[in-house]
């Protein structure tokens, strides 16, 4: 445990009668950063959350904020705030009013609420709004609000609680953009929770990927794409072909597999290496397959495939294959040399075993 | 949403069915009540010409007045107590399992089903010198002698609450049903105590239910003549008392009906108030 780090959590374990909802979490966030907790619905981030803030307690291990021991600590008297999933505001109470609610309990003097309400809302980006009710601002006006009201109290670590599931698609990626924008400037923690994978890997530095109440893994959003380590996590994090074969060979950690129809392909092994013969899976990403026609490369793995439909989506256009009983995306470039693609062609999908990972299954 | 040419001749029956009632059972026998008001007194027709405000400079006879303050003053006792007893019941309420919400409500509105003036009388029977109370307490040794609680005020009072504390709950209920729980952890987590979520949080959100529980209450509780009939002797009269002396033994109704127009108006005040308390509150937008 280091002394710079925000939060800091050993072996926390939350039970609900026989389900163990948080099971064995420990994290540590620097101080400044932006820490995501990614995972389904039901795997227990709320609950981690709500620990957290101090709305329940764990039934073993400890929360450290800057060192000092939380377990004990109630809601209101923790170093920390949280934006709640539907914001929250009090409705009877302007947007002035809700910023300085915090400051209220803190007897804050009236002149020093005001210039910290208004400065605060400076840095937002809604000056000038302290006296409106909430209801009359805008969904992403409000969501400014819920922030403003945490951060006007200067906590050490803002907790956000899927705030942005309520905006339609346009304004939240605007709203990603500008909350990693404010995070960065006003400096706090912030531990964010979502199922939305792009949220947590667009404005986060450290992304936990959370399942079954455990953490899968630990690490950068670059890394948890191009490093997963557990199949759960490649198949979670951004999109992932899946193609199930057996290990028939290794060679300076490139694993050779073979795919039920027999077609042998490469990648790299992830974790230990088990016993040829082994099931195991192999993870190829959509952006990482070549649309090989017939000139195909020695070094690249290479699947022959069956043209299902074209799916076109501007820059995100795809085309849905079949290989065997399995399904594949591949990413159509959109610069004009994608082939014509007919239901029922053969197309050759290659890719360079780098960029693929192999996993041995039999754990889950 | 444009009605379909099905739903018209249904939409208009409606209309007139609604509009028909309201003025032929409510503007009409209202406007009879102002009429009567600025009439004269006469004993053989009960109203004659001159017309005056008579009745109006009566309700300011100091006798009356006092009758009215009294009145005014066991309504608002009534009110109190039904607030102090209704507000922690609405509330415990809304935080019980959904299927008890649905027995306690429903055994809130039961007693409804029995008229309210044999349930008086019950009353009566519990509080009597000789009733189940007094030898219940005489039973246990708590007392020694019966207590002279029929024809008391707070028998009055006593018997007000039991009628209407439910008109003070439901509204009430209704508030603290949507009292959103994030509502009340973000108040924490902002560093506010209990008694500050309640006095800061709650006590606006649940306003509007108050004022409409208070407005169900106090001035029937102004209104309900039977309750000191049965209950109360003679110097604990409401009202309600008055208006139905002046109009079925005094027979002066241009006074009665001035009486229960001041009533009426009195009710227009709290749903103004009501109104306007909402109005504040707005409504709540976003999810």
């Amino acid at each position: 445990m280091t002394q710079e780090s925000d939060l800091s959590c050993q072996g926390l374990v939350r039970r609900f009668g026989a389900h163990t909802a948080v099971d064995h979490v420990s994290l540590d966030v620097p101080a400044g950063a932006f820490f995501s907790i990614l995972g389904p619905s039901g795997c227990g981030k709320t609950t981690l959350l709500r620990l957290l803030a101090g709305f329940d307690r764990p039934d073993e291990g400890e929360i450290r904020i800057r060192g000092q021991r939380m377990n004990e600590v109630p809601p209101n008297r923790r170093p920390v705030n949280m934006v709640f999933q539907h914001l929250a505001l009090f409705p009877t109470m302007t947007v002035g009013d809700n910023i300085a609610y915090g400051l209220k309990r803190q007897k804050v003097p009236a002149a020093e609420r005001r210039r910290r309400v208004a400065e605060v809302l400076e840095q937002v980006g809604l000056p000038g709004l302290a006296d409106r009710n909430p209801q009359e601002l805008s969904g992403g006006q409000r969501q400014r609000v819920a922030l403003a009201r945490c951060l006007v109290l200067r906590p050490t670590l803002l907790l956000l609680d899927e705030p942005l599931g309520a905006l339609d698609l346009k304004l939240r990626e605007q709203m990603k953009v500008e909350l990693k924008h404010l995070q960065k400037a006003f400096g706090t923690t912030f531990v964010y929770i979502t199922h939305d994978q792009s949220e947590a890997m667009v404005m986060s530095d450290q992304v936990a990927v959370m399942r079954a109440g455990r953490f899968e893994q630990v690490a950068s959003p670059e890394q948890l794409y191009r490093e997963p380590a557990t199949p759960f996590v490649a198949g979670f994090v951004g999109d992932n072909n899946r193609l199930s074969g057996e290990l028939v060979g290794l060679d300076a950690g490139l694993a050779d597999v073979r795919l039920p129809d027999g077609t042998r392909v490469r990648g790299r092994l992830a974790g230990e290496a088990p016993a040829k013969g082994a099931p195991v899976a192999l993870f190829v990403r959509p952006e990482a397959l070549v649309l090989a026609g017939e000139a195909l490369r020695p070094d690249y793995a290479t699947v022959r495939t069956e043209v299902r439909t074209t799916l076109f989506d501007g820059a995100n256009s795809r085309v849905e294959v079949r290989h065997g009983d399995q399904t594949l995306y591949a990413r159509l470039p959109q610069d004009g040399s994608a082939p014509r693609l007919t239901e029922g062609s053969t197309l050759y999908l290659a890719w360079d075993p780098a960029l693929a990972r192999v996993f041995a299954l039999g754990e889950p | 949403m444009k009605p379909s040419p099905m739903q018209q001749p249904f939409r208009t029956a409606v209309l007139i069915l609604v509009w028909g009632w309201l003025l032929f059972l409510v503007l009409a026998p209202n406007l009879l009540v102002v009429g009567a008001s600025v009439m004269s007194r006469d004993p053989a027709r009960f109203l004659s010409l001159p017309l005056n405000l008579d009745a109006y400079r009566q309700l300011l006879d100091p006798l009356y007045l006092e009758v009215f303050l009294h009145s005014l003053y066991m309504a608002v006792m009534t009110t109190l107590a039904c607030l102090l007893v209704g507000y922690p019941f609405a509330w415990a309420l809304s935080r019980v399992g959904k299927q008890r919400q649905v027995l306690l409500v429903f055994l809130l509105i039961v007693p409804f089903w029995t008229n309210s003036l044999v349930r008086t009388y019950a009353l009566k029977l519990i509080l009597a010198t000789n009733g189940l109370l007094n030898n219940a307490l005489l039973a246990l040794g708590w007392i020694d002698e019966p207590m002279k609680l029929l024809y008391t005020e707070g028998a009055v009072i006593i018997g007000l609450v039991y009628l209407l504390l439910p008109f003070m709950i439901l509204p009430l209920y209704s508030v603290f049903d949507d009292l959103r729980e994030e509502l009340l952890m973000a108040s924490h987590d902002l560093g506010a105590g209990r008694w500050a979520t309640f006095a800061h949080v709650i006590v606006p959100l649940t306003l509007p239910g108050v004022l409409a529980g208070v407005m169900l209450v106090l001035l029937p509780a102004m209104g309900l003549f039977f309750v000191p009939d049965i209950l109360g002797g003679s110097r604990n009269l409401l009202v309600g008392n008055v208006i139905k002396n002046q109009f079925l033994d005094a027979r002066n109704w241009p006074f009665g009906a001035a009486a229960s127009i001041l009533l009426t108006l009195a009710m227009a005040f709290l749903l103004f108030a009501h109104k306007l308390s909402k109005r504040r509150l707005g409504e709540e937008g976003g999810a």
